[in-house]
């Protein structure tokens, strides 16, 4: 491929910006000074081995290793939703929810996303594991606000939601204006981020793709790929979610069981 | 009409008792007794156990829903899920008899919710209810934050229901109105529900 390699070097001679950065904040006591290096220092860490793994992922072309390895991505961002959700479902739902939904919906969207760019093999790590990352990484910012979202309407607007089953509402009309405002939420994001694309922002996958020399018009066809993708992902992830949530929050006599959040942590 | 054999939540010892159409039975405690939690047990807002039967038809043969249209509970801070006052009516025609007697110009259909009173929220619950024709009515202190005057004229209206077959159970800590409205008087304390006798 025609595109220029990087050394080592290249990437010693860049980290001046870097420790600039870190030597303004000391000198004014920003106090951000530490963190950034720390960052910096777990971002070279984290790639390189990320690098190495994608390497022998790639060598080694196994439905088995691939599998393996978009598994371990999913789980770990089933933990990332979890950890961003300030007030969680008590118990297994805490977890499974996010998770559950996140693995369904992802591996659905690349499972399209496969079966429409064909790679020989299907399964070929360098489309299958950087397809299932950006929708992952997308899907998950979507579930985490729709929960998240959920959850604090229901904790503030307990009453007005109690209001309307007091009076005979069932647990759907009386939640719509809820999910309504959950799903927006966790649809913003990608709904932003395809408006702005191109105008105020050239992609980060585009970037990649023009670097490494394709020709500009066969990136924008791959962007546009990707950001259905994802909308769909989100779409689908956060709708699941959220509509899992307002199953878990409520029952089959059709009250509202907050209850069945894990009790507000004293610590917070 | 209401009977409740063995009513069981979390916060309450077992309570058993026959409300019958007409009847208005008042109960009274000290803040945090249960209360508001046997009310809310009544109408099926939170979990509980026990046989409970409306006209002889047992609870579980309604539907949430359908159960909580007959058993209204009103709520001592009642709750608003929209912006203005007219968006909690089907149809705010309904209200309008009910407007005047309580106090309250037409107008108020308009009015944002953000913007009332406690007292003219807890009048306009009140008529939000009232307007569903429910067969037992829940009150949670229905008049703790009206003068006296307001009091008398939703005291009126309660009982105008109630001599129309209505039955009530109103949660108040006035001795007075419970002599006023009660036609049986119960007490909860810690849990422990029973009948005052004099």
């Amino acid at each position: 491929m025609n595109y220029v390699t990087l050394t080592y070097w290249d990437l010693v001679f860049t980290s001046l910006l870097v420790l600039l950065n870190a030597g303004i904040s000391f000198a004014f006591r920003l106090d951000i000074g530490g963190k950034l290096l720390i960052a910096a220092a777990r971002a070279v860490v984290q790639l390189l081995l990320m690098g190495l793994v994608l390497k022998t992922l790639f060598s080694l072309s196994s439905p088995l290793w691939t599998g393996l390895a978009a598994l371990f991505m999913v789980l770990f961002a089933g933990r990332e939703i979890m950890a961003r959700q300030k007030r969680k479902l008590s118990g297994i739902w805490a977890y499974g929810l996010g998770t559950a939904t996140m693995m369904m919906a992802s591996i659905f969207v690349t499972c399209v996303a496969l079966a429409t760019v064909a790679p020989t093999p299907w399964y070929d790590p360098r489309y299958a594991l950087p397809l299932l990352g950006m929708i992952i990484g997308n899907t998950m910012t979507g579930i985490s606000l729709g929960l998240h979202n959920l959850i604090e309407t229901l904790s503030r607007d307990k009453s007005s939601v109690e209001a309307q089953l007091a009076l005979g509402a069932t647990k759907w009309a009386a939640m719509l204006p809820t999910i309504r405002n959950a799903l927006t939420t966790a649809f913003m994001p990608i709904i932003n981020s395809m408006s702005a694309a191109g105008l105020v922002l050239i992609p980060g996958m585009m970037t990649g793709q023009i670097l490494a020399g394709a020709d500009p018009m066969d990136a924008v066809k791959y962007q546009i790929l990707i950001m259905f993708l994802i909308a769909g992902g989100v779409a689908l992830g956060s709708l699941s979610a959220v509509l899992g949530g307002v199953f878990r929050l409520t029952d089959s006599r059709h009250r509202l069981r907050l209850d069945r959040l894990e009790p507000i942590s004293k610590s917070q | 009409m209401l009977s409740v054999s063995g009513l069981k939540r979390p916060g309450l010892k077992p309570i058993t008792f026959t409300l019958n159409a007409g009847e208005c039975f008042t109960i009274s405690g000290p803040s945090g007794s249960g209360k508001s939690l046997l009310l809310r047990a009544l109408a099926d807002l939170d979990p509980n156990e026990g046989d409970l039967t409306l006209d002889g038809r047992p609870r579980e043969t309604f539907s949430g829903p359908e159960w909580r249209e007959q058993v209204i509970f009103f709520a001592a801070e009642p709750g608003w899920w929209a912006d203005h006052i007219g968006e909690h009516f089907d149809d705010f025609h309904q209200a309008h008899p009910y407007l005047n007697r309580l106090g309250l110009p037409e107008e108020c259909k308009d009015w944002s919710v953000s913007r009332t009173s406690t007292g003219e929220r807890q009048r306009l619950a009140l008529i939000r209810g009232l307007i569903k024709k429910p067969k037992v009515l829940l009150l949670d202190e229905p008049t703790s934050a009206l003068d006296a005057e307001m009091t008398t004229a939703v005291e009126n209206l309660i009982d105008e229901r109630r001599s129309e077959g209505a039955a009530i159970i109103w949660v108040t800590h006035d001795t007075h109105q419970a002599d006023r409205m009660g036609s049986r008087r119960f007490t909860i304390i810690s849990g422990n529900f029973s009948e005052t006798v004099e």
